[in-house]
């Protein structure tokens, strides 16, 4: 049990927690986007997945990292808009679509794959160039704090400006006003002035740019490869997180953070060999979840139309 | 100005050639009965409905107003009935939502607030830009609403029955705004179902009954009686007639010593005692929330009853489930029409068998037999004259008032001992709050015991036998026949209780 306290323990813990929090991270701040504008995106799995399986093909064939992850975040555009199409354009419920698309989603991806790749005992590997990590130098020498926030993937830095850049939209500009105003209220919103479609549209786009951008990082940044269901409910977890973080893209990062810790604490119990079942393990960070969320979670704060289609000629 | 708007929905028709003129600088009056296609009319002005037909013309040119944008756009502002709010947002960002900026990327909320007061200031308007929407009453919520209109340069405001939530001093003060408004060259249109207020603030009225143009008059030709008959299409009777209760009949109710916990302490019941006898209407008048809810929920097995007796003809209905509350023969109009009385994605039938779907003209064997229901549900249209739009289509498509018969019809019909209507006539037009102080007085002949929850104290004075006028969860004072006067209630409103009510007596 002593290696638990060492340092090299907690440094390398909290290095793999914050890796682990990134695609959750980013899937959940869109998801704050897409539940803010009143659009329950169940559907954030199946944005994630093909995000990862995209920018894995684009990824393999043209040995580019920009183009992987504009395919990346691409495909978990066109997913979104598939989603809004069918809840928004069609007035289909946001639960039902979300869940379609998913196994949709899920079985598109292993298809394509196996058709594309076949089925072999050494998947092949995409090793972009600025895949894994990268150190900066000087500041990753720092103890501690230096392979934790300093020896990490590139897009560890661009999410962090992501989720400051969409606190300050969604709470700080006339666009993020207009987000939340129709998932308040979405005829309140439109006696104002406000195509409550368009910004459903445009939040759901985000949502899905951000979603497709985390399961990226889990494909060609973090694996190097895809496997089928290679985001393991992932965006189920950033879900429940944004519920956690109650709609706050910051507090969404502390819960990432969160996650991603236990997550990575619950692998090394697993390799320091303690007497029990591994299962126990893998359940820990999603049974804290949801302790977590049952003893935080508060009730009136969700959005007030969050799920509910609107049309406007229907009292 | 409005020509030939025609508004189909299905194959009713809504508004059928509507014609409406508005001048600069008036307050224009547009008075109907509920159903009469006033809100229709005014949410096609204001782009939420598509016109099937006609035209409107705006400032000598003919527009089209396809949306809510174009509306605002052109300088048409319009404070709904249901309040328009996000009740989780700040006063201030519910005035800019949809405004665009100076250009700047982030909102410049001191610059939002200076502009704020100072259209507050000028319509005196009491605003403050940081209130939660939440936290403020329906009157200074109605204010942020009409300051929304205002911040867009609004020069045509339209007012969609915006009274029926005012106390007396709010709808004097707003009455105060739109003078100063009209005065300043602009228009208002004042959606209103109540004489009297469009005798008080219109210049010019256009009454609408069935869909239609009846007539636009000066309101200084007109007096209240004229406004009625066009509105209604026939004489209206202002009084209620009624032979006087001789308390010779048995005791239904009986209610000794309530004590129920309220949402609020002030609501709280703290030891309520009262009787109602066969054929009797006893009135429970008061400023509402002092209680007057809790009571009808504790009656009706609604709210848990920490202490006291309620009998019902001798039987204990205390702390029973709302079922067999309903089995002995107790009736409910709620207060809230629409999400309580009735279920508003069901048909008429389907709500009108609620609560006895049991019975036998509504089902057998436990299936629900249709043509009984049907046959049933008919017979109650036609008694209660409710005017649908559609026969097979959800409830919520009904105006208030042929929504309220609906639950008359359901309620009184079930030969109830107990009868507790709630605010019965709140929000109603005139024709309607005739219509349901006859059937109430119809099942008071028939012998129902009646309780009578209102806070419009015509509407007491109308039709109490006798009256307790609720304050802080207790009874301030009981009137009876000769001494219920309109002064009397409003002195125990106060709360001041025996010293009133012995002058009260003393007058009588």
């Amino acid at each position: 049990m002593s290696v638990i306290f060492s340092e090299v323990f907690l440094v390398t813990l909290l290095a793999a927690g914050v890796r682990m929090a990134m695609p959750i991270l980013l899937a959940a701040t869109g998801e704050v986007f897409a539940e803010r504008s009143g659009m329950l995106n169940i559907n954030l799995e199946g944005q994630m997945l093909m995000g990862a399986f995209v920018s894995f093909v684009v990824g393999y064939y043209t040995h580019s990292m920009v183009l992987a992850l504009a395919a990346g975040i691409l495909a978990g555009v066109l997913t979104a808009m598939l989603m809004s199409l069918a809840c928004i354009t069609w007035h289909a419920q946001h639960t039902v679509v979300g869940i379609t698309l998913n196994m949709f989603v899920l079985g598109f991806t292993s298809f394509w794959y196996r058709v594309a790749f076949g089925i072999t005992t050494s998947p092949p590997k995409a090793d972009l160039a600025g895949s894994g990590t990268q150190a900066i130098p000087l500041l990753s020498k720092i103890p501690l704090l230096g392979p934790v926030l300093f020896n990490q993937s590139f897009l560890f830095y661009a999410a962090l400006i992501i989720v400051a850049v969409s606190y300050f939209v969604i709470f700080k500009t006339r666009f993020g006003l207009k987000i939340r105003a129709v998932g308040e209220y979405p005829r309140a919103a439109e006696t104002m002035g406000v195509n409550q479609i368009k910004i459903r549209y445009i939040s759901m786009a985000i949502c899905g740019a951000l979603a497709g951008l985390g399961g990226t990082f889990l494909s060609i940044i973090s694996l190097n490869r895809f496997v089928d269901n290679i985001t393991a409910s992932r965006g189920f977890i950033a879900l429940a997180i944004v519920i956690f973080g109650k709609w706050n893209p910051w507090l969404v990062l502390c819960g990432s953070l969160f996650f991603g810790i236990v997550d990575a604490l619950q692998l090394r119990l697993q390799a320091i060999g303690l007497n029990v079942p591994y299962h126990l393990m893998l359940m820990l960070p999603y049974a804290l979840t949801i302790v977590v969320m049952v003893f935080t979670a508060g009730k009136s704060e969700s959005p007030a139309a969050l799920g509910q289609d609107y049309e406007r000629e229907v009292l | 100005m409005i020509r030939n708007i025609t508004k189909q929905f299905g194959d009713s028709k809504a508004n059928d050639n509507v014609h409406l003129t508005v001048r600069s600088g008036e307050v224009h009056a547009l008075l109907g009965e509920n159903g009469a296609g006033k809100s229709t009319l005014m949410n096609i002005l204001y782009g939420l409905y598509k016109p099937t037909g006609g035209q409107i013309v705006y400032r000598g040119e003919e527009v089209v107003i396809d949306s809510p944008m174009k509306a605002l756009s052109l300088g048409i502002g319009m404070v709904h009935q249901h309040f328009m709010l996000i009740p989780a947002f700040k006063t201030w960002e519910n005035i800019i939502l949809g405004t665009e900026g100076d250009g700047k990327l982030k909102v410049d909320v001191r610059i939002v607030r200076e502009r704020i007061l100072t259209i507050a200031r000028q319509y005196s308007l009491q605003i403050d830009p940081d209130a939660r929407i939440s936290t403020l009453s329906v009157g200074l919520q109605q204010q942020v609403e009409i300051a929304k209109a205002l911040y867009r340069g609004a020069e045509l405001l339209i007012l969609d029955e915006p009274t029926g939530v005012l106390t007396p001093p709010e709808k004097a003060k707003l009455f105060e705004t739109l003078r100063s408004y009209a005065n300043s060259g602009h228009s208002v249109i004042f959606i209103s179902h109540k004489l009297d207020e469009v005798m008080e603030i219109s210049d010019r009225v256009t009454v609408l009954r069935g869909g239609k143009n009846v007539a636009t008059e000066n309101t200084a030709d007109m007096d209240k009686q004229k406004l009625a008959r066009l509105m209604v299409g026939r004489n209206v009777d202002f009084g209620v007639q009624k032979d006087s209760f001789a308390g010779e009949t048995s005791q239904v109710l009986s209610v000794h010593n309530l004590v129920v916990p309220g949402n609020r302490l002030v609501s709280s019941l703290k030891g309520v005692s009262f009787t109602i006898r066969a054929g009797e209407i006893v009135g429970i008048a008061g400023v509402d929330g002092n209680g007057q809810a809790e009571l009808a929920e504790a009656l009706t097995g609604l709210r848990h009853v920490e202490q006291g007796e309620v009998l019902l003809g001798g039987q204990n209905i205390k702390n029973i489930s709302p079922r067999r509350v309903i089995d002995t023969g107790v009736a409910l109009i709620p207060e809230d029409r629409k999400s309580v009385g009735t279920v508003k994605n069901y048909t008429i039938d389907q709500n009108i068998i609620l609560r006895r779907e049991k019975a036998p003209s509504a089902s057998r064997h436990g299936m629900l037999a249709y043509k009984r229901i049907t046959r049933r549900t008919d017979e109650m249209i036609k008694e209660y004259d409710i005017r649908y739009t559609g026969r097979y289509l959800p409830v919520s498509a009904l105006s208030g008032g042929n929504l309220q018969k609906v639950i008359l019809a359901r309620e009184i019909s079930a030969n109830c001992r107990l009868l507790i209507a709630m605010h019965p006539t709140r929000g109603l037009d005139v024709g309607a709050i005739e219509f349901v102080h006859a059937k109430l007085l119809q099942a008071r002949e028939k012998g129902t015991a009646l309780l009578l929850i209102s806070s419009e104290l015509e509407e007491i004075l109308a039709l109490a036998d006798r009256v307790f006028v609720m304050c802080d969860g207790r009874f301030a004072g009981e009137l009876t026949q000769r001494n219920i006067t309109m002064e009397n209630i409003g002195m125990l409103m106060g709360g001041e209780t025996l010293a009133a009510q012995k002058e009260g007596e003393a007058d009588a």
